[in-house]
């Protein structure tokens, strides 16, 4: 765009000269470029989503041989996440609630209060779960009792294997997260 | 002395800044801005390179790694020379940068500062709050402690709200499908390079802009702000009635932002550094996690809010409410400035201050939380056991034993979740406590599945004895001919 007079001799009819077609050019090679470059970053940067799709965060995990489960108690039970990394700490040591109904029957509750996961705690007397964080309270099934959850506890999907009791476990249990994962379900359900 | 001046020549011509500087450092402010109440913004920023400063030595020892970063902060805080105290003011630093970003953003409604031409400065201010506040929180988290694990659980609870994209939002947000190594990183990541970043351009511009714009006149009442005529009467104004910034109004600054500092490093020797608390190992559940004190209104807005309007308000409330601050100079751009003559302006802040205070106050104690070891921690007060019935005393052992205590005070120690049962006797009579007992009710949970007819029957005799001396228990009006009809022989109920 300047206005000096022999650049004025460039200029075609309409009054665009050479050297603003170049620079348009150049605009534009480097908008290319920069398109090039952000798939592969927006791929690397939304890799949290595109590792878990279809359920690939989850899998059968052993929580212990059922004797250490004894009938018409609850008690915790530890595991590794199965998604792990060295520089994880213990941070991918997981407790979760076993609660064991009878035989084979079982009811595994994520530890992870359904109102915002704080670690809910048993209390066999009472028979409750209660969340220390915001009041939350539910029943040994897991079903809701009282404070501000809107819902019961998360369960996960178990099966019992060569006398072994079985979780399918892998993500952080939220209202969307779900503890198990739902076979065939929508996609979004990770 | 000629060959400093030499020097600074030198650098001079070649820089040729100094033109720029002197003219910022001399530019003409009305004189009564020159206030004490003009002092909280350049306290902020000066809190903010303090903070810029001991987060660089923080990281040069602390490791960003879930497996050692507590490890790394326990060394920093026993082992590395003074490392305790640069926690300390890192850690302090960041309250009071909170303090007075939001003491600024009240003088600014309050003064009507961000009315006509400064709403681009206002809303650029606005997003100054959220990086501070964003900065709180993701140094909350790279102080990994237990705190810090579980306040990451709420944070992903939250956005596993949001319908259809929640799932993908948590793992963004943990960085995978659990809090874990990578969960830390990127917090990192973002509080160390990409909030201080933005915090650096946004900050130039506010800068910038009440360079350019000239600061706040002080409101007067009935000097109204109008597009057509502002930009002229400010001008008339710092001509006829302006100083020069420096040196008049800049020492007040000066003098406010070393005091901070010095706070800072008073609180940071006497208070110390903040934790970490507990090592953050998810299978150590007997732990009570709560937020720094900037997010406690929010821990105790998130305990009290109805269950079916939380989702709704968590997700919606924070866009109305960023919405407004941001369109705020838009609704009210012009008029008067001074807080004289804007009552609604003036409510609307204390109001907030007020119920902002009060949920954090509330949440000094949690009252909505359980006690968790209140079953076991705190006896049953003995003028409660003196001179009661086996059954009675009975009845005060299930009353422990079941975890009432978790919820229910009595004598002034348990939960208060439920109400304190110092006086139930006198509001419920004996078929009301046997029906709230086993069939709960008002947030209370059912029993009925956890209590033999003889705990029951126990529990509720120690609970009809809890009543002031001389005063008698509930009796049920309805019911009262039956009582004495009852007291005759051959009427069973």
């Amino acid at each position: 765009m300047s206005s000096q007079p022999t650049e004025a001799t460039e200029r075609n009819t309409d009054g665009i000269s050479r050297r603003d077609v170049f620079a348009r050019i150049g605009l534009l090679l480097n908008g290319l470029a920069v398109a090039v470059l952000a798939t592969p970053v927006v791929g690397y940067v939304l890799s949290p989503i595109l590792r878990g799709e279809r359920g690939r965060y989850k899998s059968w995990v052993s929580l212990g041989e059922l004797d250490e489960f004894p009938e018409g108690q609850t008690r915790l039970a530890k595991f590794q996440n199965p998604i792990s990394s060295t520089w994880d700490g213990d941070t991918d040591h997981i407790p979760c609630w076993v609660r064991r109904i009878s035989g084979e029957q079982f009811q595994v509750f994520a530890i992870n209060c359904a109102h915002l996961g704080c670690p809910v705690r048993w209390f066999a007397q009472s028979g409750l779960f209660m969340c220390p964080c915001h009041g939350g309270v539910y029943y040994q099934d897991g079903s809701r009792a009282s404070g501000p959850p809107p819902r019961g506890l998360f369960e996960y999907a178990y099966k019992v294997e060569n006398g072994k009791l079985l979780i399918e476990t892998g993500q952080l249990p939220t209202l969307s997260t779900s503890a198990k994962l739902e076979t065939g379900s929508r996609g979004c359900q990770g | 002395m000629s060959r400093l001046k030499q020097i600074g020549d030198w650098f001079g011509a070649r820089l040729q800044i100094g033109p720029a500087i002197r003219e910022s450092m001399g530019h003409r402010v009305p004189s009564k801005s020159a206030s004490w109440w003009y002092v909280f913004g350049s306290a902020a920023l000066t809190v903010f390179i303090l903070q810029v400063f001991t987060g660089i030595l923080l990281a040069i020892i602390y490791v960003p790694s879930a497996a050692e970063a507590w490890n790394s902060l326990q060394y920093l805080n026993h082992s590395v020379t003074l490392g305790w105290f640069l926690r300390g003011v890192h850690g302090w630093g960041s309250n009071f940068m909170c303090a007075l970003v939001l003491m600024h953003m009240c003088q600014v409604i309050l003064f009507g500062a961000y009315k006509f031409p400064r709403e681009l400065t206002w809303i650029v201010g606005v997003f100054l709050l959220l990086l501070t506040l964003g900065m709180a929180f993701t140094g909350q988290v790279l102080r990994f402690d237990q705190d810090a694990y579980w306040g990451l659980g709420i944070g992903a609870s939250i956005v596993g709200r949001v319908p259809l994209i929640g799932a993908f939002m948590v793992h963004m947000l943990l960085g995978g499908p659990i809090i874990a190594g990578d969960t830390l990183s990127r917090f990192f990541a973002i509080h160390v390079f990409v909030i201080p970043g933005l915090l650096f351009g946004l900050l130039s511009l506010h800068l910038l802009m009440v360079l350019k714009l000239g600061i706040n006149d002080w409101p007067m009442p009935g000097r109204i702000v109008r597009r057509s005529t502002y930009l002229k009467e400010y001008h008339e104004l710092t001509q006829k009635d302006g100083v020069p910034f420096v040196p008049e109004a800049v020492w007040k600054d000066m003098f406010f932002s070393a005091m901070i500092i010095v706070s800072v490093m008073v609180c940071a020797v006497f208070f110390g550094p903040f934790g970490p608390s507990g090592y953050p190992d998810p299978t150590i559940i007997q732990t009570v996690p709560k937020p720094d004190f900037f997010f406690r209104w929010l821990y105790a807005m998130l305990a009290l809010l109805p269950p079916g309007i939380e989702t709704p308000l968590l997700l919606i409330g924070p866009v109305i409410g960023i919405g407004f601050l941001i369109l705020l100079p838009f609704i009210s751009g012009e008029g008067e400035k001074s807080w004289r003559r804007r009552p609604i302006a003036v409510v609307t802040l204390l109001l907030t201050a007020v119920s902002l205070g009060t949920f954090t106050q509330l949440a000094s104690y949690s009252p909505w939380s359980p006690v968790m070891d209140g079953w076991s921690g705190d006896p049953v007060p003995v003028e409660y056991l003196n001179g009661r019935s086996p059954l009675e005393r009975q009845g005060a052992l299930v009353f422990q034993v079941k975890q009432c205590r978790n919820c229910h005070s009595i004598g002034g120690s348990g939960g208060k979740r439920g109400p304190e049962l110092d006086r139930v006797a006198t509001i419920l009579t004996h078929d009301q406590l046997v029906r709230q007992v086993l069939q709960g009710g008002g947030n209370m949970p059912a029993y009925g599945k956890n209590l033999n007819p003889a705990e029951v029957t126990a529990l509720i005799s120690f609970l009809k004895t809890l009543h002031p001396p001389g005063r008698p228990p509930a009796r049920d009006a309805s019911q009262a001919a039956g009582q004495q009809a009852a007291a005759n022989p051959g009427s069973d109920r």
